[in-house]
C-alpha cells in the first residue's frame, strides 16, 4: 500500500464548531467522591479540540479519543498509536479519553462506531483514525504558519514541535493548538505509506497499565457516586420463566435494605445500602416463580434435537462446490465422525453491573460495555426518555469477550431499577452466580463430517453438517440473510474474512438450524472455534486414514491459500515438525482464516500412563496483515490459549430443568498457571490488509492440541470438555 | 465495632460482624483495589495479605479478625507503584483487563515472602488465581523479574 489521499468531508469541520471545550472527560461527568475514580478529572479537556481526534493542551499533552471499548485487548493503545503516527506528536505526551455515545449521536456520529467485538477495533477503524491524526497535523502546521505568516510548505513538524526550515524558528503543538481550532480542516490528507510508520509496528507499552497495579483503576464495579445505592439481581433461573411474586416481609427489616422491586417480568432486585447487605437480602428473599414451558428442558433433550439435525433432509447451504455425493460414493475410502461442542459462559472475570441514574428529564448510566452505542439505546428504550436525553459513560471493562456486547440486559437492568427511585443513582451489580446463570451462551452444534479419500490418499469430497444453534436468529435476526446465519459457517465461507484454508474438489458445508430455548451470543471467537475443531480434527483423522503425514496432507490442498500455507510453515518449521520431539511428547496441527487473519498453532503434549495432559509447548503464528502493537498481539495470542484451552478443558454448561447447572468457578473452572504451557509467538504481517488480533487464535488452541493427544494417546475426543474424557492411551 | 489494621492504619467499622472482610474493604472502607470475583474463594481476585499470607478475602467473616492482625490491600503493597513486583508487571505489561492483577500481585506478593527466588514449581503451586484474560505467561515472568530487580535494589 502507498500513500493514500483521502477527502475530508465538509461535516469535519461544521462538526468541530460544536467544540464541547470543558467538561469532556470521564471526570467532570462524574461528581466527585473522593474515590481515587476520578484521577480520570485531571485529563478533562479545558481546552477546543483540534478535530474530534485530538486535543492538544498548553501543556503539551496529546489528548486521543477512543471511540471503541478497551477490555484488555489493547485497542486503546492501538489506536492512539495510529492517530499519533499521522499527527507527530511526542507519544510520551499522549493520553486517551472516551467520548460518549450521546455526543456521538449530537455530532451525527463523527467517531463512527463505538462497537468492540468482531476484533473490529483496530481493522475496523484505522483509515478514519488515522485521517483524523493527519487531519489535526495539517491544522497544527497550518497555525503556525499564519503566525509567522510564512508558507507551509517550508514547515515541517517532529514530535510535536513544528520548525519553520527557512529562518530556524519553531513553535510547540501546545502554543499553535488554539489557533488550529479555528481553521478550516484540509480538503484532502495523505496518509503515510507503511513504510514509513514510526509508531505503528512498534511495541511501546500500554497507555493503562499504571493503574491496573495499584488499586487505582476503577472498573463498574468499583464505581461510587454521591448517595448511591446498590442492588443484586435475580432473573427466574429457567430460562423464559417469568416472575410470580416475591415475600419481601421477610427481608425489608434486614440491616441496609431499602427497596425490594419487581425488574421487567422476570426478576427480582434487592437495593440497599451496600451490595453485600442486598445480596444477603436477595438470598433470603423468597420468591415464586413462573418456570413455564422450558422447565423439562435439559441437555439431553437438546442433544436429541441436535442429533435430529445431523441426518434432516433440509438444510442451509454454506458453501458448495462440484458433486459431493458422487465424490463420496466413488471414493476408495470414506471416514465418518461426528462431533459435538457444548454451551459455555464468557465468565468475564468482573460481573455484569451498570450504575443509573434516572429522573423525570435525564438518565445517565456509567457502565463497561463493548458498545457504547447499544447500551445508550439500551437506557434510551428502559428509560422510557427520548435518547437525547439520556447518555452512556464507558468505565474500562473487567473482560468482555463478547458477553458486554450485542446484549445490554443489565443496562437495561439498573435503568429498570433506578426508574423505580428517582434520582438516587443505583449501582446493579450481579452474583458470579447469576452471571454463571444468565449468560448469553457460547450457541451448541454438532457437526458430521464424511470426507471421502481416492486410490492416491487424497480427499475427493467432503460433506460437512452442522446442526445446531444460531447466534443471529437469536440476537438479530436483521442480520440474516433468507434465514441463513452465515456466521455459523464461519472459517468454512467459499472467501472473505473467514474463508476455509482449503481446496477441496467437492465440498458441501450445511447447517441444519436447531435453536433451544437457552439465549446464545457471541462468545471470543464466536463460531470457528466449534468449526475449527470440526475441521482441523477431522482433517487429522483423514490424514491419519490415508496414512498421509497431517502436515502434507494440508498442504497438498493449500496452494490456493497461500497466507494460510505461510503460517501453517511457519509453526511447523519453528516446532520441529517432522523432527523428533522429546520423549513422550506429541505434536499436533491447526490453521484457520478468521477475523480477516491468519493463524495457526503447534502443539506438544504428553500424556502420562493414567491419563494426565500437559501441554508443554504451543508454537504459533499470525498474519494480521499489519502489525500495530507486536508487543500486545503476543500478549492476545498467549492469552487466547488460555481462553481456548479452558474451554477445551472445562468449559461447559449443561441444561437441567431449563437452568443452567453451572454456578460459579468451582463447577465451571478455569484453567491456571501451572496449567499454562510455554508459547512462542511468531507474528508474520505480511501487508495489504488488516485482519484482527483479539479472537483468531483461539480457535487453533483447541484442534492443535486435541490432534497432539491422538498423536500422544492414539484417541479421537469428539464430546468436550476434556474433563470428561479418559486420555489413557489405547 | 470491628477493630482492624489495614495498610498501617487503625480502622474501626460498625458493620454486621458476617460481612466478608472483602466487602468490608470495598464498601466501608473504599478500598476498591481488592475485587470480587467470585465470592467462594475460588478465583483469587479478592486476595489481600493477613500478616503477610495470601487470604481469599471473601471467604473471611470480618468477626474472625482482629486489630493485632496486619491486614494489607493492594493500595498498601507500595507507595507510587514501587514494589518490585508491580515495577516488573509494568516493565512487561502484565495486564490485560486488568481486574484479576491485584489479587494475582498480592498472590505473587505473598509468595515471594515466603520464597525470595520461587522457581517455576512454586509458583505454580503458590499463585492459583484465575485470570480469563490470560495473563499467565507473562505473570510467571513477572515474578521472575521482580527477582531480579529486588536483588539489583539491594546490591
Ligand atoms: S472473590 Fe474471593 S476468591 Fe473469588
Ligand atoms: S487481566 Fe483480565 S482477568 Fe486477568
Amino acid at each position: 500500500m502507498d500513500k493514500q489521499r483521502i477527502n475530508v468531508s465538509r461535516r469535519d469541520f461544521l462538526i468541530q464548531t460544536t467544540t464541547l471545550g470543558a467538561g469532556f472527560s470521564l471526570g467532570l461527568y462524574l461528581p466527585l467522591t473522593g474515590n481515587a475514580a476520578f484521577a480520570a478529572e485531571k485529563n478533562a479537556t479545558t481546552v477546543p479540540e483540534v478535530n474530534a481526534w485530538v486535543v492538544i493542551k498548553p501543556d503539551e499533552t496529546v489528548i486521543i479519543r477512543i471511540a471503541r471499548s478497551e477490555m484488555g485487548q489493547g485497542t486503546l493503545t492501538g489506536l492512539a498509536q495510529m492517530v499519533a503516527e499521522e499527527l507527530e506528536c511526542d507519544w510520551s505526551r499522549v493520553t486517551t479519553e472516551y467520548p460518549t455515545p450521546g455526543q456521538n449521536l449530537a455530532r451525527e456520529k463523527i467517531w463512527q462506531s463505538f462497537s468492540t467485538g468482531g476484533s473490529q477495533g483496530i481493522r475496523g477503524s484505522h483509515l478514519y483514525v488515522r485521517k483524523g491524526g493527519a487531519v489535526a497535523r495539517h491544522m497544527l502546521i497550518e497555525a503556525a504558519a499564519n503566525h509567522w505568516g510564512v508558507p507551509m510548505a517550508e514547515c515541517h513538524v517532529a514530535n510535536g514541535v513544528i520548525t519553520h526550515s527557512p529562518s530556524g524558528r519553531s513553535t510547540t503543538y501546545g502554543k499553535v493548538a488554539a489557533a488550529a481550532a479555528e481553521l478550516f480542516p484540509p480538503e484532502q490528507v495523505e496518509l503515510k505509506d507503511p513504510k514509513d510508520w514510526k509508531l505503528i509496528g512498534k511495541p511501546v507499552k500500554r497507555l493503562d497499565t499504571l493503574d491496573k497495579l495499584n488499586g487505582k483503576q476503577v472498573y463498574g464495579a468499583d464505581l461510587t457516586l454521591p448517595g448511591m445505592l446498590n442492588a443484586t439481581i435475580k432473573a427466574c433461573p429457567v430460562f423464559g420463566g417469568t416472575l410470580k411474586s416475591f415475600d419481601d416481609s421477610k427481608v425489608r427489616k434486614m440491616p441496609g435494605v431499602r427497596k425490594v422491586l419487581r425488574v421487567g417480568d422476570n426478576a427480582v432486585a434487592v437495593v440497599a445500602n451496600t451490595w453485600w447487605q442486598a445480596k444477603t437480602a436477595l438470598d433470603a428473599l423468597p420468591i415464586i416463580w413462573v418456570e413455564g414451558p422450558n422447565s423439562t428442558l435439559s441437555s439431553a433433550s437438546i442433544s436429541k434435537m441436535l442429533d435430529e439435525g445431523l441426518t434432516a433432509s433440509e438444510a442451509f447451504v454454506g458453501n458448495k462446490n462440484g458433486d459431493v455425493d458422487k465424490a463420496l460414493r466413488g471414493a476408495v475410502k470414506k471416514v465418518e465422525a461426528t462431533y459435538a461442542y457444548p454451551y459455555q459462559n464468557h465468565a468475564t472475570m468482573e460481573p455484569m453491573n451498570a450504575t443509573a441514574r434516572w429522573t423525570t428529564d435525564r438518565c445517565e448510566v456509567w457502565c463497561p460495555t463493548q458498545n457504547g452505542e447499544a447500551a445508550l439505546e439500551a437506557t434510551a428504550a428502559a428509560s422510557g426518555l427520548p435518547i437525547t436525553k439520556c447518555d452512556v459513560y464507558k468505565l474500562l471493562l473487567g473482560g468482555g469477550f463478547g458477553r458486554r456486547g450485542a446484549i445490554q440486559d443489565f443496562v437495561t437492568q439498573a435503568v429498570a431499577i433506578a426508574r423505580q427511585i428517582p434520582g438516587t443513582p443505583v449501582k446493579l451489580l450481579w452474583s458470579r452466580e447469576e452471571d454463571m446463570q444468565h449468560g448469553h451462551y457460547h450457541p451448541i452444534t454438532k457437526c458430521k463430517l464424511v470426507g471421502g479419500l481416492d486410490k492416491q490418499g487424497e480427499l475427493t469430497g467432503l460433506h460437512i453438517r452442522i446442526s445446531g444453534q444460531s447466534i443471529l436468529a437469536a440476537v438479530n435476526p436483521k442480520w440474516m440473510k433468507n434465514g441463513v446465519d452465515m456466521i455459523t459457517f464461519q472459517g468454512f465461507h467459499p472467501d472473505g474474512d473467514h474463508a476455509i484454508s482449503y481446496t477441496v474438489p467437492n465440498l458441501l458445508v450445511e447447517h441444519a438450524m436447531r435453536n433451544p430455548p437457552v439465549p446464545p451470543g457471541f462468545w471470543r471467537g464466536v463460531n470457528i472455534n466449534q468449526n475449527a475443531i470440526y475441521m482441523e480434527c477431522f482433517l487429522d483423522e483423514l490424514a491419519h486414514a490415508a496414512g498421509k503425514d497431517p502436515l502434507a496432507f494440508r498442504r497438498k490442498m493449500m496452494a490456493d491459500h497461500p497466507k494460510s500455507l505461510a503460517v501453517l510453515n511457519a509453526v511447523a518449521e519453528k516446532a520441529g515438525w517432522g523432527k523428533p520431539a522429546a520423549k513422550g511428547v506429541h505434536r499436533g496441527l491447526a490453521v484457520v482464516k478468521t477475523f480477516g487473519s491468519h493463524v495457526a498453532a503447534c502443539a506438544e503434549v504428553s500424556v502420562d500412563a493414567k491419563g494426565k495432559l500437559r501441554v508443554h509447548r504451543i508454537v504459533a503464528a499470525t498474519d494480521p496483515g499489519y502489525a500495530v502493537n507486536p508487543q500486545q498481539i503476543e500478549a492476545q495470542v498467549e492469552g487466547s490459549f488460555v481462553y481456548g484451552l479452558s474451554a477445551l478443558l472445562y468449559g461447559e454448561c449443561t441444561i437441567k430443568g431449563g437452568a443452567v447447572e453451572q454456578s460459579n468457578f468451582h463447577d465451571y473452572p478455569s484453567m491456571l498457571i501451572k496449567e499454562m504451557p510455554k508459547v512462542e509467538v511468531i507474528v508474520m504481517p505480511s501487508g495489504g490488509f488488516w485482519g484482527g488480533i483479539g479472537e483468531p487464535t483461539i480457535a487453533v488452541a483447541a484442534p492443535a492440541v486435541l490432534n497432539a493427544i491422538f498423536a500422544a494417546t492414539g484417541k479421537r475426543i469428539r464430546q468436550f470438555p476434556l474433563k470428561h474424557v479418559d486420555l489413557r492411551p489405547v | 465495632m470491628v477493630k482492624l489494621t489495614i495498610n498501617g492504619k487503625p480502622v474501626a467499622i460498625d458493620v454486621d460482624g458476617s460481612t466478608p472482610l472483602l466487602w468490608v474493604l470495598r464498601e466501608q472502607l473504599g478500598l476498591t483495589g481488592t475485587k470480587y470475583g467470585c465470592g467462594i474463594g475460588s478465583c483469587g481476585a479478592c486476595t489481600v495479605h493477613i500478616n503477610g499470607k495470601a487470604v481469599r478475602s471473601c471467604t473471611v467473616p470480618v468477626s474472625s479478625l482482629s486489630a493485632a492482625q496486619k491486614i494489607t490491600t493492594i493500595e498498601g503493597l507500595s507507595a507510587d507503584n514501587r514494589h518490585p513486583l508491580q515495577q516488573a508487571w509494568a516493565e512487561l505489561d502484565v495486564p490485560q483487563c486488568g481486574y484479576c492483577q491485584p489479587g494475582m500481585i498480592m498472590s505473587a506478593a505473598a509468595l515471594l515472602n515466603t520464597k525470595p527466588n520461587p522457581s517455576d514449581a512454586d509458583i505454580d503451586a503458590g499463585v492459583t488465581n484465575i485470570c480469563r484474560c490470560g495473563t499467565f505467561n507473562r505473570v510467571r515472568r513477572g515474578i521472575h523479574l521482580a527477582v531480579t530487580i529486588n536483588k539489583r535494589g539491594r546490591s
